[in-house]
């Protein structure tokens, strides 16, 4: 090859100049680098050492703290020393072991449905089920704030893709009305949206979409364990969950391991083991992973007083921070995420790094996984943090807020 | 509905996403010309889409770049 073809030949990497120059600006003013915490160590579902301070967690969507649960500990640990470290397997061929069975189980009885089957990650049980399922010549009606995930689903399959405005019951079923007779539908809706905590109008919505033949698929990985009667989900507490063909979750929230799945009803629902790419071209979850997933799931079916203080958490932290001035992504709590909205991304990274010197952690989100090019502070609570925890934490947000000129 | 119809309420329904005036024409792309982010994108689909009474999905949205595009293409829709 030539030198001057060589020099002509573009740096594939040009393409992040804009998101490079962002970042270095950002960490140019000093602030701590939000994106590269260390965790060095973990105390509880609600404490650790990040970045050699002791922290309140506030944001890791450990929702219901089942991450030391001793029963879910000991269970990953009897798996690891009979099962061994990795089934260094697909699902498909060496990679089901007794335990993939169990939290299977584990999960059809949690749902009351006849058909579940776990991916490797929730990312992965959108990206499989959203492709595999909506073809060509199928519509994808989605709500505009889905998960990248849902998105990416989207991406790699063939289907027309069709999003409406974000919990806009009008603008979905225009959509819906506008299909060619026919054709495949496929409703993609989410329970909590994760980045203002806000719930979808599923009752509403679910029934539309049933009006217009489709099937429907909801994410409920941000209600799962805590939303409901059975902590089955917004769909459940809307009394909808009869008429959803796909739930998709995740044990990386509430359940506290890794891990993604889908439980359906559809009678030809387990011919996806074979179908579906990201079920079938990746390694199956390692043994210890699934047994604590198991024993996790089958303790959230009777977490009654835990979601009960989960709430009592939720509305105690959204009023306090609204008294004290906070622009909040919700009204009134609608779930265990409350999030905070900042008035630009500087403001919210001096924010986050003021909470941090505090001793508090929380997700800091900016554009483009936010609605609209919000920067966020979002706040996910926990089961597992006391009623004193949550004032400690307003008192944070107070000095923070005021040192920072928010409020 | 012809090309010439269509082309006139579309820049009816263009004008208030037209923020900074530009001089639309044919060539007259959305993201480089009139600076439409993602959420511009949705809303002005949502008010074309409402007034023809079709669907353009994300993958037709994608091969539309340029205003003469977009015209074409909600004109070729009418004649189904």
């Amino acid at each position: 090859m030539s030198e001057t073809a060589t020099a002509a030949a573009p740096d594939l990497f040009a393409k992040f100049d804009e998101i490079i120059q962002i970042r270095e600006n950002l960490l140019a003013s000093g602030v701590e680098d939000p994106f590269s915490l260390v965790m060095e160590k973990v105390l509880s579902p609600t404490r650790a050492i990040c970045n050699g301070r002791d922290t309140i967690l506030l944001g890791t969507y450990n929702y219901m703290g089942m991450t030391f649960d001793p029963d879910v500990i000991a269970a990953g640990k009897e798996a690891l020393d009979q099962f061994g470290s990795g089934t260094t397997g697909s699902r498909v061929l060496n990679g089901t072991y007794q335990g993939h069975r169990e939290v299977e189980d584990a999960l059809r009885e949690f749902y009351g449905m006849d058909h579940a089957m776990v991916f490797s990650t929730g990312y992965q049980a959108n990206l499989g089920i959203i492709s595999t399922i909506a073809g060509k010549g199928d519509y994808i009606v989605l709500d505009i704030d889905s998960h990248a995930s849902i998105w990416d689903g989207c991406a790699m399959g063939k289907a027309e893709v069709v999003p409406f405005k974000h919990n806009d019951i009008e603008a979905m079923e225009k959509r819906l009305r506008r299909i060619p007779e026919g054709a495949g539908i496929l409703v993609v809706l989410e329970g909590v949206y994760s980045m203002l905590g806000d719930i979808a109008p599923l009752k509403e919505m679910v029934a539309i979409a049933k009006k217009y033949g489709a099937m429907v698929l909801v994410d409920e990985a941000h209600s799962m364990g805590f939303i409901g009667d059975h902590g089955r989900g917004v769909a459940e507490d809307q009394g909808v969950l009869d008429d959803v063909d796909f739930v998709i979750g995740t044990f990386s929230k509430s359940v506290g391991t890794v891990g993604g799945f889908c439980v359906s009803n559809h009678p030809k629902f387990e011919i996806m083991r074979l179908v579906c790419r990201p079920y079938v071209f990746t390694a199956s979850l390692p043994p210890s992973v699934v047994a604590t997933a198991a024993t996790s799931v089958r303790k959230l079916m009777h977490a009654g007083n835990k979601r009960a203080h989960l709430w009592e958490n939720s509305r105690r932290l959204h009023s306090g921070l609204t008294s004290l001035g906070f622009t909040l992504g919700t009204d009134e709590p609608q779930s265990a995420i409350v999030a905070v909205i900042m008035p630009d991304l500087e403001k919210g990274a001096a924010m986050w790094e003021a909470l941090l010197h505090e001793g508090l952690y929380v997700n800091l989100a900016r554009p483009p996984a936010t609605p609209a090019n919000m920067t966020l502070l979002r706040c996910s609570l926990c089961a597992e943090h006391s009623a004193e925890e949550v004032e400690t934490i307003l008192g944070m947000f107070e000095r923070a807020g005021k040192a920072v000129g928010i409020i | 509905m012809d090309r010439a119809e269509v082309d006139s309420r579309i820049r009816t329904i263009i004008e208030p996403f037209n923020k900074k005036s530009v001089e639309i024409t044919d060539a007259t792309s959305f993201a480089g010309d009139l600076e439409f982010d993602s959420l511009t994108v949705m809303d002005f689909v949502a008010a074309i889409e409402d007034e023809f009474d079709i669907i353009i999905s994300m993958n037709q949205q994608a091969e539309i770049e340029k205003y003469g595009q977009l015209v074409d293409a909600v004109t070729g829709m009418q004649d189904k």
